[in-house]
């Protein structure tokens, strides 16, 4: 397939529609406007809906709506406005209704700043709302990966009623590579995925009491609510954690990090196995569920220290990278934060000091 | 191989289409990877504007480098903030209308075009960017001058009253290119 | 025998009212109820309810529904109706859902015209959390975050949520009962059948708003609570259409 020269967060909303997303409400907030921009162009050519809301909350409760209707439906926005999201999460997880959204993130806390950022790893992985629920949480390193994984997030979404994230950072959205675009999926498609849904989507039913579609977002008895969790629980363990385990066997020194770190990091390995030393690294690809058992991989005996590199200070990514480890390697670390990006040759002195040692 | 481009200038010097084009005509051209990323502030107009551009036969690493290869500047601040980051030995462009000759670094080659006045005497100011273009094009041969003129073309086929002017802008900025080599 | 009146088959059958006595929720959502069947829209019917005492709406009926998060009904509704336009999506919405934490999606849905309605219930007094203050409570009237009673100059004065739409320029239909009498109760009833009909007819945003009691947060019995409402609630929310444009 032919590749075209896009930006990270036009490329996201594309593959969004070819995935059959047909309703997408957003708010302004940089860096990822030419998303809801995008959708406001794209989706009116498909007979979908795009809605400017008048909000964050408002934004994700729209999706809420549209989603609970049965229509594949996403929103997008960056750090602040995701926090301010989390209310419209939570009730989608509770209600096991299937929505994707996207944060493209820039630096925080606070307003924080609108370069890039990985500050908001706690948020996205642990606590994206109240209540403790879980999502898929995918962390792109290239464009290309934020649209194959944009594109596969809704048919993950459906599959488990549940909220899916794509964990972009100001770097992924803001920049233009070259992509090969998924198929798009015929009307036809995307009607039987909506029509699929229809047994538990308000859209009315017939007077049926035990059939009706009861969207509930919690529970009055808590042993129902408990069960609810149980429930939750179960569905969340059936997720498998995917990585990129690269150069590690061997390796001296194990970088690790995710999304646009580890690409960076990627490239380190080329560099400095080109001059004959041993690194390797390990990038989790789901960040949620964690793929602890990669680090595995290492060989202890000859590595005894992990550097983990993050665009967030303090660490938060390191949190579960020393899970991961547990004891069997010092970790480490080399970061930058508040919207600063990761420099390459910062990675490099900090992986030759450790090789040095 | 990988080549590290960053293009800086004042806000509406057509900084951002530069790299854009270069980035594009890439694409469509080459099997070469390619990056652009935008250095984006709070403002919408005004201030300096800054892109990086990375070409690579290898999966591009860091969107962002720490050490230019290639350095274009349009105006004089931006050759105060960006000179330290070009590597020794490689390239500064500098609109030469506006930018004076670095005299701190003797190790960098510099190829020099007075871009300004040369789109003021072409009657357009904003084809600067793609004398510029051309001049780099020429200097580098880092993609082929075919291929990015038509990726200019096709990007301004909405405008087609502007292609002669852009053509010669592009070819001019060729000549001074390779003139200097 | 003759069969004059039977309860709408839209609330369960075997259901019995959990409201407090003298409550109105269970009128209106009876009302609601009579309005979906005789309208033949059972099948498409769904409603959106907000957080607190509306939210037990849920409990009565047997069509579609879902809970939106306090005060975002209008931004579910917006949501719900592109997806499903030919639905018919009501939000049910108390004071402090509809015009405290809901405000800007209240005022904003309203503002794009989203063709769906609003049945807002108006009782002056968060109801569920157990009596505090919202921002439609009388001047004078106490609350358990107002002991001393709403005072204009530290707590202004209530809105008038209707009126304010009013200024908009899209809403299509906006009109003020109450159920404090049955004279009121069929006029109740008969704003929600034309806002029902505004919205499968196509004509845009509708709101009924009700002035309704909470007996057990005002401190009064039923019936000292339908005579609170003649006398102080009716006054500072006079009854009637605000606004038709559709005639």
């Amino acid at each position: 397939m032919a590749r075209v020269l896009m930006k990270g967060c036009e490329a996201i909303a594309e593959a969004a529609v070819r995935a059959g997303c047909r309703f997408f409400a957003g708010y302004p907030i940089t860096p990822q406007n030419e998303i809801p921009e995008y959708f406001a162009r794209r989706l009116p050519e498909v007979g979908g809906n795009f809605v400017q809301g008048e909000s964050e909350v408002a934004s994700i409760n729209m999706v809420y709506g549209a989603a609970a209707a049965g229509a594949r439906a996403m929103t997008s926005s960056s750090s602040p406005g995701i926090a301010l999201k989390s209310e419209g999460i939570s009730y989608c997880a509770a209600a096991r209704i299937p929505i994707v959204y996207c944060n493209v993130a820039r630096g925080g806390p606070g307003v924080g700043a609108i370069q890039p950022a990985q500050q908001d790893y706690f948020e996205a992985t642990k606590a994206a709302g109240n209540g403790g629920f879980r999502m898929l949480v995918y962390a792109p390193s290239t464009v290309q990966e934020a649209v194959d994984m944009t594109y596969r997030a809704f048919d993950d979404a459906d599959r488990d009623r549940n909220p899916v994230l794509i964990l972009a950072d100001g770097v992924i959205g803001t920049m233009m590579e070259p992509v090969e675009l998924p198929e798009m999926k015929s009307e036809e498609e995307v009607k039987a995925i909506q029509d699929s849904k229809k047994d538990w989507a308000c859209i009315g039913h017939k007077l049926d009491y035990a059939n009706r579609a009861w969207i509930q977002p919690g529970q009055w008895d808590t042993v129902k609510m408990q069960q609810w969790n149980e429930d939750a629980y179960e569905m969340y363990k059936t997720w498998k954690p995917e990585v990129e385990i690269y150069q590690v066997e061997d390796a001296e020194v194990v970088m690790t990090a995710y999304g646009i770190s580890a690409r960076i990091c990627k490239s380190v390995v080329d560099i400095l196995r080109a001059e004959g030393k041993k690194v390797g690294l390990i990038r989790p690809i789901t960040v949620s569920p964690f793929p602890y058992d990669a680090y595995d991989a290492i060989n202890y005996d000859i590595c005894k220290t992990v550097l983990d590199v993050e665009m967030s200070i303090p660490p938060q990514f390191i949190a579960d990278v020393d899970r991961g480890i547990h004891h069997r390697a010092e970790i480490e670390t080399c970061l930058c934060s508040g919207g600063n990006i990761m420099s390459r040759d910062a990675v490099i002195e900090a992986v030759n000091k450790l090789l040095a040692k | 191989m990988e080549t590290n481009l960053c293009v800086a200038g004042f806000g509406g010097q057509g900084v951002m289409t530069l790299g854009k084009f270069l980035a594009q005509a890439t694409c469509d051209s080459t099997d070469k990877n390619v990056t652009f990323f935008p250095s984006y502030g709070a403002e919408q107009r005004g201030g300096t504007a800054n892109c990086f551009v990375v070409i690579s036969d290898e999966q591009v690493g860091a969107p962002l480098g720490d050490v230019m290869d290639d350095l274009i500047v349009m105006n004089g601040p931006s050759l105060a903030k960006f000179l330290p980051t070009l590597k020794e030995g490689g390239t500064l462009y500098i609109n030469s209308s506006i930018v004076d000759e670095p005299t701190d670094r003797p190790d960098v080659k510099v190829v020099k075009a007075p871009v300004t006045e040369m789109a003021l005497e072409m009657g357009n100011a904003k084809v600067l960017n793609v004398i510029m273009l051309g001049v780099y094009i020429g200097y580098s041969e880092v993609v082929s001058p075919e291929v990015v003129w038509g990726t200019i073309e096709h990007k301004l086929a909405s405008k087609a009253k502007l292609l002669p002017l852009n053509k010669e802008a592009f070819e001019k900025g060729l000549e001074i290119g390779r003139s200097q080599k | 025998m003759e069969l004059i009146y039977s309860r709408t088959k839209t609330i369960q059958e075997d259901k019995v009212s959990g409201f407090c006595p003298g409550c109105m929720h269970s009128t209106v959502i009876k009302l609601i109820g009579e309005v979906i069947e005789e309208l033949d829209v059972v099948d498409k019917s769904v409603l959106i309810t907000g957080i607190g005492c509306c939210g037990l709406h849920m409990d009565y009926i047997a069509y579609d529904t879902i809970t939106a998060p306090h005060g975002r009904a209008c931004a579910v509704a917006t949501g719900m109706k592109k997806a499903s336009p030919d639905s018919l999506i009501f939000t049910y919405q108390g004071d402090g859902d509809f015009a405290s934490i809901g405000l800007a999606e209240s005022v904003s849905a309203a503002n794009r015209g989203g063709n769906f309605t609003v049945i807002f219930i108006n009782n002056g007094i968060y109801g569920m959390t157990g009596g505090q203050m919202a921002p439609t409570t009388l001047l004078g009237m106490k609350a358990s975050t107002a002991p001393k009673g709403r005072i204009a100059e530290e707590h202004g004065y209530p809105m008038h949520m209707s009126e304010i739409l009013d200024k908009l320029t899209a809403p299509a239909y906006i009109e003020r009962t109450s159920c404090n009498n049955p004279q009121n109760v069929m006029k109740t009833k008969k704003a929600i059948t034309k806002a029902f009909k505004n919205q499968l007819e196509g004509k845009g945003f509708s709101m009924v708003e009700i002035v309704t009691s909470c007996p057990t947060n005002w401190g009064l019995d039923p019936m000292k609570s339908l005579e609170f409402i003649e006398e102080k609630m009716l006054p500072e929310y006079p009854l009637g259409v605000i606004r038709d444009t559709i005639g």
